[in-house]
């Protein structure tokens, strides 16, 4: 789960990192009201999970209530990217003398977590890391050993920060390791870490992704996940507990496995058809779980017929078959169907299966063969 | 012969006495797998099915010379269970459970690697590993594999394991050991691992290798096959048209670079050497080829 700007402040302020005094405001007079309580020159920020929000004029300095008026009118319901921008985030403006980064994420490869600090804050880091990848200051974590002050100023020294930056990005460091751990993150990430004319070291910006698995030790997440952006379907498919991501094609997929449903996108791909979705059901095949997975699929208009492939271990043939004759009555179908079925008592499932077969429920024991069917029946290989 | 587990496999069945744990664990006894004691903190003395339940695993090791562990309670509770394990000398560890926080499973893999270096885990969030004929600890159906050899299975999916089983079974061929490694962040057991015990098992003349999007877990797979496999090795990556996965920040795509896509794995593994199949079907085939011509 991505936070957005304003809650990833939050959470860092819990584990004590500094960031600037500030609030978020869904509406102009908020943010007017907000401005005038933390005092003038503040920065109004576009809240949207995208980058280059600054770019695209989403982030204004405003001098008085004027000007705090006129930006979050401008901000507030601007497109950055596709994102709509449904909330700001004012902060008391903060004197800059110099920008850093600082990020702590897991590196699969090593096993191990990841630290990097650089010196060149405040613009687009992966150009660093691609142009002058020397700027960037690396260092791994034992998980199991932690990461120590002594490591936290021997990576910042490293990173060549400004001497009176040391100590404060030291301990901001380690900080920011406490919320990436005991905080449940994925990523943790400071673009820009200041440092202020009069010395004080503190975050200007808040990326953080967390963990959804660590969810049960989290009740104060709650609070995130009404904010999570996610488009109508998804939304629809995460309440019935199914895997679904969109996609710009016209063929329905629905799969058992995240491993069987990936490569059912990618076999609909290679025979000329475009897939609609990943959706993967999981390891049963129930028919209340089919019916709900036919359900999310048939609301999308860009569906023109939709690919079932079920491959029984445990759950067997027979199962999953019943499973889809229910489903199919509870839920009215418009495009064709075709329908994969093998494994454990495959042979049974498929004789189930002939009683809701027609022309446009199909069922055919071959991958590839019932990717091709579903692609012609969706009006054939698009140009 | 087979990798990791076989018939003197002595399995001990983590919360046998409920749930998922004790489904699996009798579906697994039922097999032929030797499972030998359960574990649950309140109800050691008591059995289930026959099988003694004991009341921490050190002590099912004591009584019955258990030397794996297998795993499928609940994230909140599965680190700690594999510790426990791999304290109590277990030499196999394999844990299915889904959904554990990552930051607890690369603790773990680091408190692993630390204190208890024999242990090797298999898993998280896998289907589990079976030698056909002998030993089946994990979710997988036993009756979609055929024992015997000579091809050896690692995948990172568990339905395409399931479906590379069947497929070889339909045609005949036979499976030394299927290991599952699992599609998590830190895996306890990786395709480098699996790669090279097909490589020292003399059973296994062929090995068929299932990954997917993300990690570059099969980029290392392919050097170490460019270097040190001398066996064919054939290989099925899922996930070519899947979106960009959801992007770990800049950070993340920092760490990745071009690395990660199945493109990239494919192109990797077809220098390397190993034979690579743009669908499941396909891998099947090219893997009767294979074995045909051995």
């Amino acid at each position: 789960m991505d936070l957005f700007e304003y809650q990833g402040k939050q959470y860092f302020a819990r584990f004590g990192i500094p960031v600037s005094p500030g609030g978020v405001a869904s509406t102009v007079d908020e943010a007017v009201a907000l401005s005038e309580r933390l005092g003038y020159p503040v920065v109004i920020k576009a809240q949207v999970q995208v980058g280059g929000r600054g770019k695209a004029g989403g982030i204004k300095l405003a001098a008085d209530a004027g000007e705090a008026r006129e930006h979050a009118s401008a901000i507030l319901g601007m497109d950055i990217k596709g994102h709509v921008v449904r909330a700001v985030w004012v902060e008391r403006a903060s004197d800059i003398a110099k920008e850093y980064y600082a990020s702590f994420t897991l590196d699969r490869g090593a096993k191990a977590h990841l630290a990097m600090v650089s010196a060149r804050g405040g613009v687009d880091i992966e150009q660093v890391a691609a142009e002058d990848p020397a700027a960037i200051a690396r260092l791994h974590v034992d998980p199991f050993l932690g990461f120590s002050p002594e490591q936290a100023h021997e990576l910042v020294a490293r990173a060549g920060l400004d001497d009176e930056a040391a100590e404060g990005a030291a301990d901001v460091l380690v900080k920011l390791y406490r919320c990436f751990v005991e905080g449940d993150a994925d990523l943790v990430e400071v673009n820009p870490l200041v440092l202020t004319p009069d010395g004080r070291v503190h975050a200007l910006d808040a990326k953080v992704t967390l963990d959804d698995n660590a969810a049960f030790r989290h009740p104060e997440w709650e609070e995130f996940a009404g904010t999570v952006e996610l488009d109508e379907r998804e939304r629809m498919a995460r309440k019935m507990g199914l895997q679904y991501v969109g996609l710009d094609g016209f063929v329905g997929i629905i799969a058992n496995g995240a491993g069987l449903a990936m490569s059912t996108c990618d076999v609909v791909n290679q025979v000329g058809g475009m897939p609609a979705n990943f959706l993967d059901i999981g390891g049963g095949a129930s028919a209340e779980v089919m019916a709900n997975a036919l359900e999310v699929i048939s609301s999308d208009t860009n569906v023109r017929s939709i690919f079932v492939n079920i491959f029984g271990g445990i759950t067997r043939g027979e199962e999953v078959a019943n499973g889809i004759v229910t489903a199919l009555g509870r839920v009215d179908i418009t495009v064709p169907m075709v329908i994969r079925l093998d494994g454990t008592n495959a042979a049974q499932g498929r004789e189930i299966l002939r009683s809701v077969e027609s022309g446009k429920v199909i069922s055919s024991p071959n991958m590839m063969d019932a990717a091709r069917r579903a692609v012609a029946l969706a009006g054939g290989v698009q140009k | 012969m087979s990798i990791f587990v076989d018939e003197r496999t002595k399995v001990v069945v983590h919360g046998l006495t409920g749930g998922q744990a004790r489904f699996h664990g009798l579906r697994n006894r039922d097999y032929g797998t030797k499972v030998v004691a359960g574990v649950n903190p309140a109800k050691g003395g008591q059995d289930v099915e026959g099988i003694p339940i004991f009341a921490n695993a050190a002590e099912a090791r004591e009584a019955t010379g258990a030397n794996a562990s297998f795993i499928s309670v609940p994230p909140k509770a599965a680190p700690g269970s594999v510790l426990e394990a791999a304290a109590a000398g277990m030499e196999i560890i394999v844990c299915i459970t889904e959904g554990i926080p990552a930051q607890d499973e690369a603790r773990v893999y680091s408190e692993l690697r630390h204190n208890y270096p024999a242990a090797r885990l298999i898993g998280p969030n896998c289907p589990g590993v079976i030698s056909p004929g002998k030993c089946n600890i994990g979710i997988t159906a036993g009756e979609i594999a055929l024992a015997g050899g000579p091809v050896g299975i690692v995948s990172r999916s568990g339905t395409l394991t399931y479906q590379a089983l069947y497929e070889l079974k339909q045609m005949g061929i036979g499976v030394t050991t299927c290991v599952g490694i699992g599609g998590d962040p830190v895996p306890g057991t990786t395709f480098v691992d699996c790669l090279a015990a097909f490589e020292a098992d003399p059973d296994t003349k062929a090995v068929m290798m299932i990954g997917e999007i993300g990690g570059t877990e099969e980029e290392k797979a392919a050097a170490f096959i460019a270097e040190r496999v001398s066996k064919p090795v054939v290989c099925y990556i899922a996930g070519v048209t899947a979106p960009p996965g959801r992007r770990m920040g800049h950070a993340g795509a920092i760490i990745s670079g071009n690395k990660g896509t199945a493109k990239a794995k494919m192109d990797d593994l077809a220098a390397a050497g190993a034979r690579v199949a743009s669908n499941p079907t396909e891998a099947g085939e090219i893997m009767a080829e294979v074995v045909k011509a051995l």
